[in-house]
């Protein structure tokens, strides 16, 4: 491999921004319906991004075989968005349009993420509404029969479509039901329980996969003409996260070490309001939905350590801090500067509750000030469920919160086309870096990945598959990079299997989770990101001389787990380095020594204007930092205030 | 914390779907009443893993209630004592020290044990496959106000829809009847006006499917009402039953 730091060419079309999409569609190559059938894309991951390119690309005739790791595709982590899914349709007629969604999500990414694609995010967005009404997807409606919005935090209209609580597990189930009509066809062939462990790459193209079923053990080879990986995000890194279990980063790590680039991997937002940590065998957290800071309004006592009942603490002795330093947007600011705020009032002493790291959300005033009736019927189902595991009613003491890891906005490095610097690797929704920046907005994710699957990965892998139809190369599961293949995955499990050691995979996967969110987390500087990759070194040290695994080579968890520590540990010690490096702030990037004279986030343009994208170079040499350069030119990045 | 109980769990072990199982009998200390179900046997797995001892495989994934991936009879009632509640949700304040409780797989023919806790429900996937969608294409929707749907029937489509896909509505009946998410699904569809078109076909498809893939019928005996997380009503089961007898005897034009 060559050491030598590349600037990347991400090919975002030329000329206007409005028709950037069309123009770019149009110098794709097609495919001849006969000869679709000839072609066949191996989709791995079947949430919004994967489901729906799976279905897409077998409704256009395609041969597309999907793979999950869960038992069906319907148990996606998609499912778990709760609050909504955004589209400029402007039905509330607020004045809302393509380029104030586009801007929105651009600022909001703090003028990290590029600019083309993200106009087409948000041009493809109303198709996203009108797709899923037609799937079947109940949205909440007014009286009248029409669609009905709200607003969410970071904006000021209201363009935020919802089923109840539940809009992701019902966008997610459209598709799914979507995917499910091309398996019944034999259109799309459906693996499940069966799990990515390595890329295979012949003469430079993405062909194939080799995954492991892990109901009976067995390796499996599988092969096709492009491989889109659409496999989620990577919180599990921090062990404690909002993430499912199943949800982790091993399939972008594993392409990762096969040469594939990965983007700013230290951008990771932290959710402002989730549940606190309540034990040691606490298994992630769950979350509670931004909209609750509509009413809610988050405080802490002025006293240091104050005891009290938070009912009896009189207002003038509580700090309702967020309304205190940003006034204009208070208990509504966005999602990483509200985690910020609220670390700072844990760490300077005044967290509550038992462990004295939580503030309060409180609905007293808004109880006070609409009635019980209507507050319930906005939260009922929220309180309900913070009753359900905490025991105590919002109705009658303040909720207790605090941030946890959520969502990563870096994932791997893709062109225009969602396309890695591989050949035939394309990547969607969380898995990929691509509109993001360096937070993402309350309801954006739904968007953007039912975008990629619906929309985007549908148009641009069948130009992979129109521009290569005639030159590429006969590949199938005889070539030797298979068995190769098959071997270093054997190898790995072996040696895992065969330390023998005293410490389960979880034991070490809660050793760097504690790593990460203490040093990688909320808040950065360079002492802290140092002593991070000197401890994940060592924790990765002692993975290999001392993890312990229970069970045989069929279906056991523990091996499940064991494999997907190894490769977190691998990017997690990634995501220390590339905060490192990246010496700014920006957006859920804090770092606490890069801070203007108010100990607001300093971002610097002039040298960090740009996506990093990390390439591997064997596993004990450094990794190199290429660079993307992010060109804006119809808009200026301004300063991202909301005081 | 204070909170601290001892509990004697009995959990079906079973090495494959070809094997015979059998119950086992652990204790499991230090249980605080704000963990999970799930987060208990975490621990107790935890402490087999330590031992060397295989652990207990289960289903989960979301843990928040709404993947349905998680599945137990707990002492015999799926999901466990809470009512509305799946396994992940259930806290182990409901159980008090000493309490003995038995965890077993779902009971259906039709979802085959694999492994321990863990079950095939691919059956429930066959089911959606024979007709649980809307046949329209990726970008051939229409604008999505052009079509009005009242907001009670979007809220009544709604109710159906929250369904999870668990399996504990086939499980906790004892005809094993997957009826309840069968009808769930015709319902959701099958009231919306961009689902009419193939209602016919769809619910006779759906209901043909689930009496293939070896699925009891309903008797009314409602515990699958009493077991679902998502609190579905049977009412979609007579819903279902209507429609279903309506194809036989109306015709389309």
């Amino acid at each position: 491999m060559s050491g030598e730091i590349k600037k990347l060419d991400s090919k975002q079309p030329d000329g206007p921004i409005e028709t950037a999409w069309d123009r770019h569609r149009f110098s794709l190559k097609l495919v001849n319906p006969a000869n679709r059938r000839k072609r066949k894309v191996l989709v791995v991951g079947t949430g919004l991004a994967g489901g729906g390119s799976a279905a897409g690309l077998a409704e256009l005739g395609y041969q597309v075989e999907a793979f999950t790791i869960l038992d069906s595709p319907r148990r996606s982590h998609s499912i778990a968005a709760q609050g909504g899914v955004n589209a400029a349709k402007n039905y509330p007629n607020d004045n809302d349009s393509i380029w104030r969604l586009f801007y929105d999500t651009l600022k909001g990414g703090d003028f990290r993420g590029n600019e083309k694609s993200t106009y087409r995010l948000a041009q493809c967005a109303n198709s996203i509404i009108d797709q899923a009404v037609a799937q079947g997807v109940p949205f909440t409606r007014e009286y009248a029969g029409t669609l009905a919005n709200r607003s969410f935090g970071g904006v000021q209209v209201s363009r935020t479509f919802y089923a109840r609580g539940q809009t992701g597990q019902q966008l997610l189930l459209g598709v799914y039901q979507s995917l499910m009509k091309e398996v019944g066809k034999g259109k799309v062939k459906l693996h499940t329980r069966k799990e990515l462990l390595e890329l295979i790459i012949v003469n430079g193209r993405a062909r194939g996969i080799i995954t492991r079923d892990l109901v009976t053990g067995e390796l499996e080879k599988h092969y096709g003409d492009a491989v889109i990986i659409a496999t989620g995000g990577f919180c599990k890194t921090y062990y404690l996260s909002t993430n499912a279990m199943a949800s982790n980063g091993a399939a972008q790590t594993r392409c990762w070490k096969k040469g594939a680039y990965m983007a700013n991997p230290c951008m990771t937002q932290i959710h402002p309001t989730s549940l606190p940590v309540m034990g040691a065998y606490m298994a992630k957290q769950t979350l509670m939905s931004e909209a609750l800071r509509n009413d809610g309004r988050i405080w802490v006592p002025k006293k240091k350590e104050d005891k009290r009942d938070p009912n009896t603490i009189p207002d003038d002795e509580r700090d309702y801090f967020l309304e205190r330093r940003y006034p204009s947007f208070g208990n509504l600011a966005p999602r990483d500067i509200t985690s910020r705020a609220i670390k700072q009032a844990v760490d300077g002493g005044n967290g509550v509750g038992p462990t004295g790291v939580a503030v309060y959300l409180d609905f007293k005033d808004a109880i006070e000030r609409d009635g019980y009736d209507k507050i319930k019927d906005k939260y009922g189902n929220l309180f309900d469920m913070y009753k359900h595991i905490v025991n105590e009613s919002p109705y009658e003491t303040p909720m207790r919160i605090y941030p946890t890891a959520h969502f990563t906005m870096g994932g791997l490095w893709v062109d225009y086309n969602l396309q890695s610097n591989i050949k035939g690797l394309f990547v969607g929704g969380e898995s990929s870096y691509e509109y993001h920046g360096a937070n993402r907005l309350g309801a954006n994710s739904l968007m953007s990945a039912m975008t990629d699957g619906a929309f985007v990965l549908p148009v641009t892998v069948a130009g992979y598959l129109g521009e290569t139809f005639a030159t590429l190369e006969k590949v199938d599961d005889t070539h030797e990079e298979f068995d190769i293949g098959m071997k270093v995955v054997q190898g790995r499990i072996e040696r895992l299997m065969n330390i023998k050691g005293t410490r389960t995979p979880d034991q070490f996967h809660r050793a760097l989770g504690k790593v990460m969110f203490d040093n990688v987390g909320i808040e950065r500087t360079e002492k802290k990101l140092i002593e991070a990759i000197e401890s994940i070194k060592n924790i990765k040290k002692e993975f290999y001389a001392d993890l312990m695994l229970a069970g045989d080579e069929k279906m056991n968890n523990e091996l499940e787990k064991a494999l997907r520590v190894e490769d977190t540990i691998d990017l997690g010690l990634l995501m220390a380095r590339d905060a490192l490096e990246r010496r700014e702030s920006c957006g859920a990037h804090y770092r606490m020594d890069f801070v203007d004279e108010d100990g607001e986030a300093q971002r610097d343009d002039e040298n960090f204007q740009h996506v990093a994208a990390w390439e591997y170079q064997g596993d004990d040499t450094e990794p190199l930092r290429h660079i993307e350069e992010l060109v804006f030119n119809s808009i200026q990045p301004s300063k991202r205030s909301y005081k | 914390m204070s909170d601290e109980m001892t509990l004697y769990l009995q959990v079906w072990r079973q090495k494959d779907s070809k094997s015979k199982g059998g119950f086992q009998n652990y204790k499991v200390e230090n249980v605080s009443g704000d963990m999970s179900f799930l987060e208990m046997l975490d621990m107790l797995n935890e402490n087999l893993a330590r031992e060397g001892k295989d652990p207990i495989q289960y289903d989960h994934d979301c843990r928040e209630g709404i993947c349905g991936a998680c599945s137990c009879m707990i002492n015999g009632e799926a999901h466990g004592p809470g009512k509305k509640t799946t396994t992940c949700e259930m806290h182990m304040r409901h159980f008090n020290d000493g309490d003995a409780i038995i965890i077993e797989p779902w009971r259906a023919k039709a979802f085959p044990v694999l492994k321990d806790l863990a079950v095939d429900r691919s059956a429930y996937d066959k089911i959606i496959m024979a007709g649980g969608f809307i046949e329209v294409k990726y970008g051939n929707a229409p604008e999505a106000n052009s079509m009005m749907v009242g907001k009670e029937v979007a809220d009544f489509a709604m109710d159906n829809a929250a369904c999870i896909g668990c399996g504990a509505c086939a499980a906790a009946c004892p005809n094993a009847s997957a009826m309840l998410f069968t009808a769930a699904k015709t319902t959701q569809l099958s009231l919306l006006p961009q689902g009419k078109v193939e209602s016919k076909k769809r619910v006779q498809s759906m209901i043909k499917k689930m009496d293939e893939l070896g699925f009891g019928n309903c008797t009314n005996e409602r515990l699958c009402e009493a077991a679902c997380p998502k609190g579905i009503s049977i009412i979609s089961i007579a819903r279902m039953n209507r429609e279903y007898m309506g194809t036989l005897l109306k015709s389309d034009y």
